[in-house]
């Protein structure tokens, strides 16, 4: 039994890489995953990647920010400390909108930043993995998940064929940065 | 699908759309008459609706020049697969500027009388305010010391002065942007994208800190006791967002038509893009003006929403806000509303509309006060302007030798786009 968890192909140019990629699905092989030092247009089509649900989260931050901070106010200049302010009345909306744009702006950009970290891994102080060093430098990685794909010597030919430089079998999923 | 381009394609211009723009027009001249047969106020809210159109005609131009010169200074690629559409506004603007110095002369050069303040005057139909002989006259009977304090800038020298050394910029860099791209096809090369950049450059800064003086000039002095620094802002958000709808409009109605096939959803994506947030932006405006009267309730800001305010503009007054904000948020915020053609289409009709009717609110309560309509001469004017603009624009687009700068430096860029 191969310790091979995950076959990588290892390209230098992407137009290969996207030949790479059609070689595997024409032989019906999964991929699990592609990296790529540069976003490369039409390659979430190619691999069927779903639309990020990012806009519906900041969507959710915003409501957030724009509840929690309509409370305080509303709690303090409201309910406990009414203030006399231009004898305008206590509750009054103009007041209220400024903060609430604000703070709907705030709770959008830092929920994001976080539920970004939080889907990538990639939290402040923790060493980032990936899978190929070389993947967020000059190379463009195919990532093949090794169990049940078999035989492992067919994948490296078709990443050959399709102009792969180097073909790693790797038994560890991530390198780490460390 | 079709995979073959000819970029040798032109515009023709023929068939429903110059029927109905030369129908429109002739609609338009039937309001304009019938507005003074009528006599009266009819004459009055004639006057008004001819600035209201004329200056959204010279807007909706200016937006075409600005949209060429920020996509030229930003080096954007997107937009060169159809920047002869803007091109073709800007073309446009020279006669724009024209129609709004006829306007402005006749409304500026004749006179009405009317009764103020129990008193008979005799005060032109256009800029009363400040136009009226003998405001800034000591000793006169009409004078007033506020205008008397801002005569350097309300006057009618300078008002012409501004008129015309301002549009005539803005018609320079429009023209002289659009002859760029046409040099550009027949001779290649990157020296007149490098011109078009420089161009664009100095057309930014002259139009940053001139626009607002225009819209303080053409609009804003229709109350010349009243102002307001945002004003200018708020003119350019709004000339802005409606000069967006009616590119993304004539996009839509021309890749309808079968012309532009090499634009894709991805195109109107990004003009979606544009509109959404340029709407905010104008919503943001809107509201920093209204909020810092509303707070400082000081009477002499405060009586332009007073008027506002009164029951014959209040309704509109939150139309306007219904159409211009809530309408352009609720309709393209996700990302897939933005990939709809007809969502699109739609959501710009209604900005136009609404932007018009942000004009409206800006101009009428100045002039026609509370004797506001709605009728023949709103519609038929507007129907007029909207025919004019659509004839002279399609016109010049059909002048141009394709529909493509065949040979801009992001073409490439702009038939790959991809978001």
């Amino acid at each position: 039994m191969s310790k091979t968890k995950f076959i990588l192909g290892c390209f230098d140019d992407p137009d290969n890489m996207m030949q790479g990629i059609d070689n595997l699905q024409k032989n019906s092989i999964p991929i699990y995953d592609v990296y790529t030092p540069m976003p490369i247009h039409g390659i979430e089509d190619k691999m069927g990647v779903k639309d990020s649900r990012l806009g519906y989260a900041a969507f959710c931050f915003g409501c957030l920010g724009a509840s929690v901070i309509f409370s305080i106010l509303f709690y303090t200049l409201v309910l406990d400390w009414p203030l006399n302010v231009g004898g305008k009345p206590s509750f009054s909306i103009p007041n209220f909108v400024p903060f609430t744009f604000e703070w709907t702006i705030l709770f959008t950009a830092f929920g994001m930043t976080i539920t970004y970290f939080a889907s990538t891994h990639l939290f402040p102080g923790r060493a980032p993995r990936v899978m190929d060093l070389r993947a967020t430098d000059d190379r463009f990685i195919i990532a093949v998940d090794a169990k049940g794909n078999v035989p492992h010597e067919d994948i490296t030919n078709l990443l050959k064929q399709a102009g792969a430089v180097e073909v790693k079998h790797n038994e560890r999923k991530y390198v780490s940065y460390e | 699908m079709k995979t073959h381009n000819s970029f040798e394609e032109r515009f023709e211009f023929n068939g429903t759309a110059k029927t109905l723009s030369l129908v429109f027009i002739v609609i338009g001249v039937l309001a304009i008459a019938l507005g003074f047969i009528f006599g009266g106020e009819h004459v009055q809210r004639t006057y008004s609706n001819l600035l209201l159109m004329s200056y959204y005609f010279v807007c909706v131009c200016t937006a075409g020049v600005f949209f060429c010169a920020y996509q030229y200074v930003a080096q954007a690629g997107w937009s060169a697969a159809f920047i002869r559409i803007p091109q073709a506004f800007a073309k446009v603007l020279p006669i724009a500027s024209l129609i709004l110095i006829v306007i402005v002369t006749f409304g500026l050069f004749t006179t009405h009388k009317v009764v103020e303040h129990g008193k008979e005057e005799v005060v032109p139909y256009l800029y009363a305010h400040w136009a009226t002989h003998g405001l800034t006259i000591p000793g006169s009977e009409n004078f007033d010391p506020i205008i008397f304090g801002k005569k350097a800038f309300l006057n009618i020298p300078f008002f012409y002065g501004m008129l015309v050394v301002l549009l005539g910029a803005y018609s320079y860099f429009g023209w002289a942007l659009a002859k760029c791209s046409e040099n550009e096809d027949s001779v290649g090369g990157m020296s007149n994208y490098d011109k078009s950049f420089k161009l664009s450059c100095i057309f930014l800064v002259i139009f940053g800190f001139t626009f607002p003086i225009f819209a303080f000039g053409v609009i804003m002095s229709l109350e010349a006791h009243w102002f307001s620094t945002m004003f200018g802002w708020y003119n350019l958000a709004a000339m802005h967002v409606s000069g967006l709808a009616i590119i993304a409009l004539v996009m839509i109605y021309l890749q309808k038509k079968g012309y532009f096939t090499w634009l894709h959803i991805d195109h109107l994506h990004s003009m979606g893009k544009l509109i959404f947030g340029f709407s905010i932006f104008w919503t943001y405006v809107w509201f920093a003006q209204f909020f810092l009267t509303w707070y400082a309730n000081i009477p002499e800001e405060s009586v332009y929403f007073y008027i506002r305010w009164e029951p014959q503009y209040k309704f509109w007054f939150w139309l306007n806000i219904a159409m211009n904000f809530l309408a352009p948020l609720l309709m393209l915020m996700s990302r897939d509303a933005k990939r709809v053609t007809n969502r699109m289409m739609w959501t710009c009709i209604i900005l136009i509309a609404g932007h018009w009717l942000d004009y409206y609110i800006m101009i009428m309560p100045g002039t026609v006060k509370e004797h506001r309509g709605f009728g023949v001469e709103e519609i038929g004017i507007f129907l007029g302007f909207a025919g004019l603009f659509t004839y002279l624009m399609l016109n010049t687009l059909s002048k141009f030798n394709s529909l493509v700068p065949k040979k801009h430096p992001f073409l490439e860029e702009s038939l790959h786009h991809h978001i």
